[in-house]
């Protein structure tokens, strides 16, 4: 396998190698020539606009899209201004900055997204120069219009348009500029010829790189790192200059020996790098600049267009794509010529082996002599990882995977997880998918992000694929692929309704995380509401299919869903919605049809709006709720003849409802409030709102009998209770001839024994005394009890020998009344002998 | 205690996590406002609050001065406002007015308004419509659940009960869902859920849906739960309660696990406050005992606790020094609360072993029997004409009503005439509300015989039978007592009961009446589901469900946690049903963990649907 270092180029200590990547499928033979071209990072798609000054309407220039292989995605005519620059978003979409300071933004398949405008001021001194660029707080943009100024917006999701300060002395563009992102700043680097400048958001400092040898003039072309972190200038003199982007520190000067300025000029190192060095490119020469003063040049045939990455430069042209990169350190172990590191003698003793050699063990030996073996196949598989040959990997993997077996405890994680992923980054480097990623790139952009690239582009079986290959767990891997998927479904505008509904039922069933009302509203912006509708039929959750169906004004339905979803938060939305929407009436007669969201409306109504709740129960001919409102709402009238006529009207409703009782009891109460109030009139004795009970009492705590006894009549209050109230009442004022008389006048309906105890309540065994003879003979011992007569009590019951009586007034015998025990006990016992 | 626990009763999970949990979350709350701020509380949430966290852990979270919201101007100098309250319009309402009032006297403050447990719709779109939706913040405190006990834990959330059953108004679904899913979080998987009950229905339903997707598969703390409506059974709370614990809650009103005694019980011119928790010795063991044993349980303790004391006699120093430092504190203390508790019993035997409160007992008793129902008329009839207790009263009618189906049509009118008569004419309201929960109706012609109504119903085939109470059940709900009882055998053949030696969960009950609730969960127990019960469920309106309390496999483990057993009552419980569920336990050797929206009794339960507009 010589051939492996055919296309290493030694630069100081290490080697650079070109690598094919693919051949382009493109053709646009001169096309990189005459073209604005923009290709994005991470083995991103390629924008074309073919003769961007070309302004007439008859002939416009064509913008054309294409994967990392050449293979065309969009392509359509240029209708809009003159387009100064383009460039990709970390989101893969396309960007079109105009002269006059709009921004186009497009997606990857050249469907028109969004605009936004770089400030009005631009519109009059137009942009000479932009610069897109990515940051941690996502992809930005920079201009320099022709008055000069700087305009830079840090984040386009997010915009903010900051305008830079004016840089003294400037006329036009700058010779050239960068944009740098340090200390969680943005700012421009610009050079004006012999001047340097750094241009933040309040101020322009003059600065000088360290080291920069005095004879140079002016700096005419420069570049930073991937990382922000280096800077590179290239001086009118040929010097190439190189250092930390802070400009605290120099790295290197070269003296390239060309005094023309490159046309492309980019850094090109890797995580680790032994010598990173600086690419630039001229009409016909390539050549990388290391630090150690070395140099590597290629020619170059074709217009090309570099690509800088975060581990080397690609470089497109017209016929194919290749990848220029230091060769990773464990690469050059193994494949060096001679190498005798570990993970070459492995390599060299599977080949033996394959071959059956016995050469096979003496390599073997030697690395497990060295206790080294551990470390070869760290090494063949970590060098799996940085190839781009599937042969050469299979090759290395083979390699480690026999130096395993001669291990005991070799965790086989790394070397599984690297065939996994090789396997993915095989797939996606095809040529028809054209995502040209390495090992480096895709770990630092991670696999959600690969699979949302994936889907981007449309390629939803080989996403799924991958997911289902990776293990990934559905709601993160399948299911946003199906989501995606059914998004785009949606927008087919050659299916019917029907045919998309059932396809994307049939493709996304219930996969955890796929939010049928997503799919749904995407359906919907595309002015589909009947698939929305027929979409959010396959939505479980009912709560989500609310909010949308209100958006589309299927307020009815909205309505029946919320309920059903027993969200009570939820109905109250529609609820809200439907009350400012709709006329009054209609949104009563739509409630009636929901009582879970009418009691819940009227709930609120109870609390905020009563008028409203009157309206309610009139629409619904609820003459008995109605009633009952003017009954509490009566309690909110001050005065009586408003507080009247509510009850009359509580009173008109009740008889509409036949609740005659109810209608009744108002009618009553109605009466007794104006006899109240007429006698508040005329005795001032505070009785209005009084109950018919509290009324009674207080009249006869007056002593107005004559107006208690009217009410007891009117009211028709039952005797016996009119008895019990009467004879507290004259109990508790002592008025006990008043009481005596009382209880002449008829028969009483509560017995007599009540007025003994209520006397001895009040502690009168005198007047006790006088009701014990009226009381009935069953409750004649209770009564002599209750004036703890014992001898009367003995007497009563032993002259109604009951036994039940006796024992009772032997219970609350004193022991020392030994009389009276022997009696009693002589009477039971006659009694128990019948 | 009489009746020993069964040995191999397993332990009860930790709840004590649900606390620190709470105050981790008020804190992190608190401090998203920070500086000096005022606190204002809503007035109920004050104890749960206090249980929570006290005031020196407010002041650590630069809690200045704390406020009970009274729904007046407020006088407060603070910059920064903090409001914690339930979600109820009435106080967003007032808010609204501190904000605006603060606005046109041109004072700058910040706003806060943390919602518990959560926020509702509503509440925003008062802000909104009183235009300071941008001057608040809001945010929500996840705090469901208040362990009371180590085996009671409440929601305090009383009002659940009229806004859900009598209002139809069901928001406090989601809240149910949510408890449901914190339980599990924190102690699932469960291996199966019961439950009866429209509400209890859909707060399992909307947790089911919420929790798809979760896998779960801890070690499990408790094995099964059982959810119930309270509308399910509302015989059991408008008992008379008779149990020491179910006592004192009617007579002293315990609130939030703490009960004030006032000066008649401690004998001296102070109230004294008290935490009536298993953490009291003397209060675990009388708590489930029927009235008339804690006599003789407090002397016997008494006299225990004197021999203890006279150990001291014939000590000599060194014993006596190991004496004070460690047992006498302890007898101290259980002599302070043995004194409480004997003077609770004696309050409470002053006011219920009058003759009216034995007469009382034996009107329900006779309501619960069937038996004399003429005579248990004209007794709440004098009752209401006597005037002796407004709710009382209206406790008998509800009770009367449920027990008979209904009260016949002449009996309903003058029984309401003559309590408008007594209590005023406002009450129609409050009879409106009765008749609307089916706790106080009239007797349809025709519906008498409850007997006949089983027998028809015999006749239909159980499905269309179903689909025909389902139907009725939104016209007028019936309580079927009659029946119910025949067919759980509530009411045990009346013989002497030997209140001493509990044979059934009747003893709660003087031996009268085993409550519904609990035989419900005893069966559903003990079935493993609702087979066999159809005619049951038939007469209780439906809504029953079982299902797996976790997704996936039966967790066939058999374990202890097995045996650990939640019901949550929706709609609050009584002190005497959980009494009755701890004898059930140890019965059947399960323990029983009450959840429930909060705990009640029948004054709490009437009051909640009386209108008072006076």
């Amino acid at each position: 396998m010589a051939f492996i270092t055919a296309n290493w180029n030694p630069l100081g200590e290490t080697f650079y190698r070109k690598t094919e990547l693919y051949d382009m499928t493109w053709n646009v033979r001169d096309g990189l020539r005459e073209s604005l071209v923009a290709a994005a990072p991470y083995g991103g798609p390629i924008a074309l606009l073919r003769e961007p000054h070309r302004r007439s309407p008859s002939s416009r220039p064509q913008l054309e899209i294409y994967s990392a292989s050449g293979t065309a995605i969009a392509s359509f005519p240029w209708k809009s201004g003159p387009v100064i620059h383009l460039g990709w978003t970390v989101c893969d979409e396309l960007l079109c900055i105009q002269e006059d300071g709009t921004v186009l933004v497009y997606d990857l398949f050249g469907s028109f997204k969004r605009h936004f405008s770089m400030g009005q001021e631009v519109v009059q001194s137009q942009v000479l120069e932009a610069k897109v660029f990515h940051s941690p707080y996502g992809t930005g943009v920079a201009i320099v219009t022709g008055s000069s100024r700087f305009t830079l917006a840090t984040n386009i999701d997010d915009l903010k348009l900051r305008r830079l300060p004016e840089v003294p002395g400037l006329q036009g563009k700058p010779s050239c500029w960068v944009i740098l992102t340090q200390d969680r700043q943005t700012k421009v680097l610009l050079s004006t010829g012999p001047e340097l400048y750094i241009l933040d958001n309040t101020s322009c400092t003059a600065v000088c790189p360290p080291g920069l040898s005095p004879q140079t003039c002016s700096i005419v072309h420069m570049c930073v790192s991937f990382s922000y972190r280096y800077l590179a200038l290239f001086t009118d003199t040929g010097h190439l200059w190189t250092g930390f982007s802070n400009l605290q520190e120099k790295l290197s000067e070269v003296d390239t020996k060309k005094t023309t300025a490159p046309k492309h000029m980019l850094w090109c190192r890797r995580p680790q790098s032994q010598q990173p060095s600086v690419v630039l490119m001229w009409d016909r020469l390539l050549m990388v600049v290391g630090q150690c003063h070395d140099t590597v040049q290629f020619p170059v045939e074709d217009p090309c267009v570099l690509v800088g990455e975060m581990d080397g430069v690609r470089i497109i042209s017209s016929a194919s794509q290749e990848m220029l990169q230091e060769v990773p350190l464990v690469c050059q172990d193994i494949f060096k010529i001679a190498s005798m590191a570990p993970g070459a003698l492995l390599l060299e003793a599977h080949r033996e082996y394959e071959k059956s050699s016995q050469k096979a063990d003496e390599y073997l030996r030697e690395i497990k002599e060295q206790s080294m073996l551990r470390e070869a196949v760290r090494q063949c598989v970590e060098a799996a990882g940085h190839e781009y040959d599937p042969k050469t990997q299979k090759s290395l993997l083979r390699a480690a995977s026999f130096g395993k077996c001669f291990l005991t405890d070799f965790s086989p994680d790394s070397f599984v997880q690297t065939c996994r992923e090789l396997r993915v980054l095989n797939a996606v480097r095809e040529s028809s998918v054209g995502l040209p990623l390495t090992h480096v790139q895709f770990k630092q952009m991670t696999l959600q992000v690969l699979i949302d690239r994936l889907v981007y582009r449309r390629f939803y079986p080989l996403a799924i694929e991958i997911c289902h290959y990776l293990k990934i767990p559905d709601y993160q891997g399948v299911s946003r692929v199906l989501k995606h998927w059914a998004s785009c479904k949606v927008q087919q505008k050659d299916l019917s309704d029907e045919a998309i509904a059932r396809a994307v039922c049939v493709k996304v069933a219930d996969s955890p995380g796929v939010s049928y009302s997503d799919i749904a509203a995407k359906a919907y912006e595309c002015g589909r509401t009947e698939l929305a509708i027929k979409l959010l039929d396959f939505e479980p959750r009912s709560g989500e299919q609310v909010p949308l169906l209100l958006k589309m004004k299927r307020s009815q339905l909205a309505l029946s869903k919320a309920v059903e979803s027993g969200d009570t938060d939820l109905v109250y939305t529609v609820v809200s919605y439907l009350k400012n929407e709709m006329n009054r009436g209609d949104f009563f007669m739509t409630l009636r049809n929901q009582p879970v969201a009418l009691s819940l409306y009227r709930q609120f109504c109870k609390l905020q709006e009563q008028d409203t709740l009157r309206d309610l129960y009139n629409q619904d001919d609820d003459h008995q709720e109605l009633a009952n409102y003017y009954v509490s709402a009566s309690y909110r009238e001050k005065r009586l003849d408003a507080r009247l006529s509510v009850l009359q009207s509580a009173v008109d409703e009740y008889n509409k409802s036949k609740n005659e009782f109810a209608a009744k009891a108002t009618e009553d109460e109605m009466r007794l409030l104006r006899f109240q109030r007429k006698l508040d009139d005329e005795k001032g004795a505070g009785l209005l709102g009084l109950s018919l009970q509290a009324t009674m009492e207080a009249l006869l705590a007056l002593g107005l009998y004559k107006q208690a006894e009217q009410l007891y009549r009117d009211f028709r209050v039952p005797d016996k209770r009119y008895w019990w109230l009467k004879l507290k009442s004259l109990a508790e004022k002592e008025e006990w001839d008043e009481l005596e008389k009382f209880s002449k006048s008829k028969k009483s309906p509560i017995g007599y024994l009540a007025f003994v105890e209520v006397c001895m309540k009040y502690n009168n065994k005198y007047e006790a005394k006088k009701y014990v003879l009226k009381v009935t003979p069953e409750q004649k011992v209770k009564a002599h009890l209750a004036i703890s007569d014992l001898e009367g009590a003995a007497d009563a019951a032993i002259e109604r020998r009951n036994d039940a009586e006796i024992g009772a007034v032997l219970a609350k015998c004193p022991t020392s009344d030994q009389l009276l025990m022997e009696k009693l006990n002589r009477a039971r016992a006659a009694i128990t002998k019948k | 205690m009489a009746h020993s626990a069964r040995k191999d009763s397993p332990e009860l999970p930790d709840f004590s996590i649900l606390k620190r949990l709470a105050k981790d979350q008020l804190i992190y709350l608190l401090e998203q406002l920070p500086g000096k701020k005022d606190l204002f509380i809503d007035a109920d949430l004050m104890s749960p609050l206090d249980r929570i966290a006290n005031v020196s852990t407010l002041r650590q979270h630069e809690v200045d001065k704390l406020y009970k919201v009274e729904y007046k101007p407020i006088i407060s100098t603070s910059d920064q406002i903090c409001f914690l309250i339930r979600p109820r319009i009435q106080t967003v309402k007032w808010i609204c007015d501190v904000a605006n009032t603060d606005k046109t006297a041109g004072k700058f403050r910040r706003y806060k308004i943390i919602f518990t447990p959560q926020k509702f719709y509503a509440c925003d779109a008062v802000l909104e419509e009183q235009g300071i939706f941008g001057d608040v913040t809001t945010d929500e405190w996840p705090f469901y659940l208040l362990p009371l006990d180590e085996d009671i834990i409440s929601l305090e959330l009383p009002e659940f009960f009229r806004d859900n059953f009598l209002a139809g108004d069901q928001r406090w679904v989601r809240t149910i869902s949510n408890v449901l899913h914190q339980l599990y979080s924190l102690y699932g998987p469960f291996s199966k859920v019961y439950g009866i009950g429209r509400c209890s229905k859909m707060a399992y339903d909307a947790w089911k849906q919420n929790k798809e997707g979760e896998q779960k598969a801890d070690h499990a703390a408790i094995g099964k739960m059982v959810l119930i409506d309270r509308d399910v059974d509302y015989v059991t709370p408008l008992c008379s309660q008779v149990v020491y614990e179910g006592l004192v809650d009617d007579i002293f009103k315990i609130k939030c696990g703490c009960v004030e005694f006032g000066p008649d019980v401690t004998s001296d011119n102070k109230s004294v406050k008290v935490m009536l928790n298993s953490e009291d010795k003397v209060f675990a063991e009388i708590r489930n005992e029927h009235f008339s044993n804690v006599f003789g349980f407090l002397s016997q303790k008494a006299r225990n606790l004197q021999t203890a004391y006279d150990k001291r006699r014939g000590m000599d120093i060194q014993q006596m020094k190991t004496f004070v430092s460690e047992e006498l504190k302890g007898l101290k203390q259980q002599h302070r609360l043995l004194s409480l508790h004997i003077g609770a019993s004696e309050s409470i035997m002053k006011k219920k072993t009058k003759q009216d409160f034995q007469e009382l007992l034996k009107t329900e008793h006779s309501l619960l029997e069937g038996f004399e129902i003429r005579k248990c008329i004209s007794y709440i009839e004098e009752h209401i004409s006597r005037q002796v207790s407004m709710v009382e009263s209206l406790r008998l009618l509800c009770l009367l009503s449920i027990t008979e189906n209904g009260l016949l049509p002449k009996d309903y009118r003058s029984l309401k005439a003559q309590y408008l008569q007594s209590y005023g004419v406002h009450h129609l309201l409050t009879f409106a509300n009765l008749r609307q929960l089916g706790l106080l109706v009239e007797q349809q012609p025709g519906e008498t015989l409850t007997v006949m109504e089983s027998k028809v119903g015999k006749l239909v085939n159980d499905k269309a039978a179903g689909k025909l109470t389902d139907a009725f059940s939104s016209l007028a709900k019936k309580s079927n007592f009659r029946a119910l009882s025949k067919k759980l055998n509530l009411v045990p053949k009346s013989e002497e009961y030997d209140l001493r030696i509990p044979r059934d969960m009747a003893y709660i009950f003087s031996g009268a009446y085993v409550p519904l609730s609990c035989k419900l969960i005893e069966q559903v127990l003990e079935r493993d589901g609702w087979t066999g019960l159809e005619e049951v469920i038939r007469l209780l309106n439906g809504h029953e469900f079982t299902g797996p309390g976790c997704n996936g496999v039966d967790l066939g483990v058999k374990n202890d946690a097995q045996r650990i057993i939640l019901v949550m009552f929706l709609g609050g419980c009584t002190f005497s049903e959980i009494s009755a569920l701890r004898f059930l336990g140890r019965e059947k050797g399960f323990k029983f963990i009450v959840v429930t929206t909060a705990i009640t009794n029948s004054s709490r339960l009437l009051e909640a649907l009386l209108d008072n507009h006076v």
